[in-house]
């Protein structure tokens, strides 16, 4: 029994490595408004056209979303169903599972809860770091997600983005024959990224571009956030009204105990 | 309507209940704040169960559909999100609010003579609830939740002789999987909420028999006028039905501001980890148990040296020890006072180190031991030293509170 724990954490550790890996990066600020419609539309639309081929958003259907960002069904079903004809059906990836693992190595994940996992701020981050890295198989690398299976899909709009490093010296003293010997280790530290050629956006537009889907994709991760906190200040209120009813009743019941 | 309550009355004691638990149920008239939190776990009770029972209507207990159904209950069942933030979010309150009664008791003395069975009673419906809200966390079949139970599970493997076969006896696989589920299920859904729900009513019943204690650590029965009724009761209800009607909406307010704005609480309430369906492939890079349990995770990680048993053996054992120490308390304690206002430096001094104790387990159960999250050394030497502390306050108390210098308990109850 120990040992097939054993084999199983075994069996994780790839998966650990990697579900952990660029832990320490620093994620960017990202502006989250879901009552910003346009956005979330402009969100929806970067979505299907780039992202639904391979990933899912499972447990999203396409009408919830119509409804919910403002889009008439016949808006939906022109301009963000490829997947699918049916506007009742679940937004599922056009590529299967076992493609996807056929062909990246990995099942694309879905993407329905990743604002929640992750987090908005990595989400942001994520897309916005990848750069050109000659040693991985697709030719794409990503500084938030270490030797990431997925390829940059959305270069040919931002750009062809490159890792800049710059040399950090570190100085060590250790004592070696009873004399004191200076050693000096030089370590590649990653910089910032550079564009090296343009996208059709700029770096502006890109970022504000990313903003919008990370803006998609907290929606994604809870439909109920667009009405959850509109509610909860009209139970708030409710409830204030109650306690003065509430309490003044406490009052005028204990008047008579001393 | 008089005619009807008599024919009702002929068949059935309902005058006579309402008048010996309600209307006629004398309470000490010097309740305070601390006296709310009664009443708050009977109403958490009953909002889980019913919340959980339209959970049940639309969940799966199965390893291919529970992720989803949870999601779908979340997306496309009415009211389902708030449905399932309120369970969620009420098993995180339904631990604060016990965990404040208990204390409640510990402050003035509630668990001493003669209400050490009430004491008792309510020691059982805690490690009841402890056992429910487990089970329950494994069932949305997130990440955290598989990682959590197999975690957990694995601990009854330290036992000698016996521990491989019991724990695979509890999961009913090698793993824990969809047998694990399927049974997690019948015990959060049915047998436990029962034998909770059984056990409540058997703690009101003890309570009524002895009456409630007060702030003042005196019974007021001792001291009653011409009718029998005690000088400083009043009758339950109306007078603490209203009162608590005040307390039961400030509760909803606070749990409301959660449910509404931030159910997850910042990973405290819902845990990011557990936004990814179970994975066996992938453990996530720090398996923590809800809050609630923290401070209990860091007793059972803060032994680090073997002794004739393995050290995870003796963690396992401190970690029951520390909330079975809790059943001793009516004896542990020897002071001739019940409450806190009249007793001295020592025991309130004690107290608070025990508040600081559990506090600082709690917030290094979700830490890496080896991580220096407080000062100077690494977590785990932190927890060790709490830990003491913990079990310093129960073993050194038949001492302390023997030699604690007390002052007079006046005769009447006080404001």
């Amino acid at each position: 029994m120990k040992k097939a724990i054993l084999i199983l954490l075994c069996a994780a550790l790839p998966g650990l490595s990697l579900a952990s890996g660029g832990e320490h990066v620093k994620l960017d600020a990202v502006k989250i408004d879901l009552s910003d419609k346009a956005s979330l539309q402009r969100g929806a639309r970067t979505f299907v056209n780039y992202c639904l081929s391979c990933h899912s958003i499972s447990y999203m259907r396409y009408n919830r979303m119509g409804e919910d960002l403002g889009l008439s069904e016949e808006l939906v079903k022109a301009n963000l169903m490829f997947a699918s004809d049916k506007t009742g059906e679940l937004m599922k990836a056009a590529m299967t599972r076992e493609d996807g693992k056929k062909w990246f190595g990995t099942a694309p994940p879905d993407l329905s809860l990743v604002a929640r996992s992750r987090g908005p701020e990595w989400f942001y981050t994520y897309m916005r770091s990848f750069y050109r890295d000659d040693k991985s198989s697709t030719g794409w690398n990503n500084s938030v997600f270490p030797s990431v299976a997925m390829p940059h899909v959305l270069h040919d709009v931002q750009g062809l983005q490159r890792a800049v490093y710059r040399t950090e010296k570190h100085e060590s003293e250790s004592v070696k024959d009873g004399k004191k010997v200076k050693k000096v280790t030089e370590e590649q530290v990653f910089d910032r990224f550079e564009i090296e050629k343009p996208g059709s956006m700029t770096p502006q537009q890109y970022d504000e571009s990313m903003r919008d889907l990370a803006n998609f994709m907290v929606y994604v991760g809870e439909p109920a956030k667009l009405v959850r906190y509109r509610l909860g200040i009209s139970v708030l209120i409710f409830l204030a009204i109650f306690f003065v009813v509430a309490y003044l009743l406490k009052k005028e019941y204990w008047k008579d105990v001393h | 309507m008089e005619k009807l309550l008599a024919w009702i009355d002929d068949r059935f004691p309902l005058t006579k209940v309402w008048e010996e638990h309600l209307s006629k149920y004398y309470t000490p008239k010097n309740f305070n704040f601390w006296y709310y939190f009664g009443s708050l776990a009977l109403l958490v009770l009953v909002m889980q169960i019913v919340t959980g029972i339209f959970l049940t209507m639309h969940y799966k207990p199965d390893t291919e559909s529970a992720f989803a159904s949870v999601e779908f209950i979340m997306r496309d069942v009415s009211w389902g999100w708030l449905i399932r933030y309120m369970h969620s979010t009420g098993a995180s309150f339904f631990f604060i609010v016990v965990y404040l009664h208990m204390f409640r008791a510990m402050m003035y003395g509630s668990h001493r003579k003669p209400r050490e069975l009430l004491w008792i009673i309510g020691v059982i419906i805690f490690v009841a609830l402890m056992a429910e809200s487990f089970m329950g966390y494994l069932l949305p079949w997130g990440n955290m939740s598989y990682w959590g139970a197999q975690v957990i599970i694995s601990l009854f493997e330290a036992i000698p002789y016996i521990g491989p076969g019991l724990s695979e006896w509890i999961r009913g696989d090698f793993v824990v999987a969809d047998a694990t589920l399927n049974r997690f299920f019948a015990f959060h859904v049915i047998a436990i909420p029962l034998v909770l729900v059984i056990l409540v009513f058997v703690h009101i019943v003890a309570l009524h028999k002895v009456g409630s204690s007060n702030p003042d650590g005196i019974e007021i029965k001792k001291k009653k006028d011409a009718n029998g009724i005690p000088l400083d009761g009043i009758p339950f209800h109306p007078y603490y039905t209203v009162k608590d009607i005040v307390g039961v909406v400030v509760f909803l307010m606070v749990f409301s501001a959660v449910v509404f704005f931030a159910p997850e609480l910042g990973g405290w309430f819902l845990e990011h980890d557990n936004f990814v369906p179970a994975n066996i492939l992938q453990t996530p890079p720090e398996i923590v148990p809800l809050w609630y349990f923290t401070p209990y995770y860091s007793i059972l990680r803060a032994n680090t040296v073997s002794f004739i048993l393995d050290a995870k053996v003796w963690g396992v054992i401190f970690m029951a020890l520390s909330i079975m120490v809790f059943f001793f308390l009516p004896w542990l304690d020897r002071s001739p006072v019940k409450s806190i206002r009249y007793r001295g430096w020592i025991f309130k001094t004690a107290l608070a180190f025990f508040v600081v104790a559990f506090v600082i387990l709690g917030y290094l159960g979700t830490k890496s031991p080896q991580a220096i999250d407080l000062m100077l050394f690494p977590n785990v030497y932190w927890a060790q030293i709490f830990t003491i502390v913990y079990f310093a306050f129960f073993a050194l108390m038949p001492w302390y509170t023997k030699i604690d210098k007390t002052k007079p308990v006046p005769e009447r109850v006080t404001k």
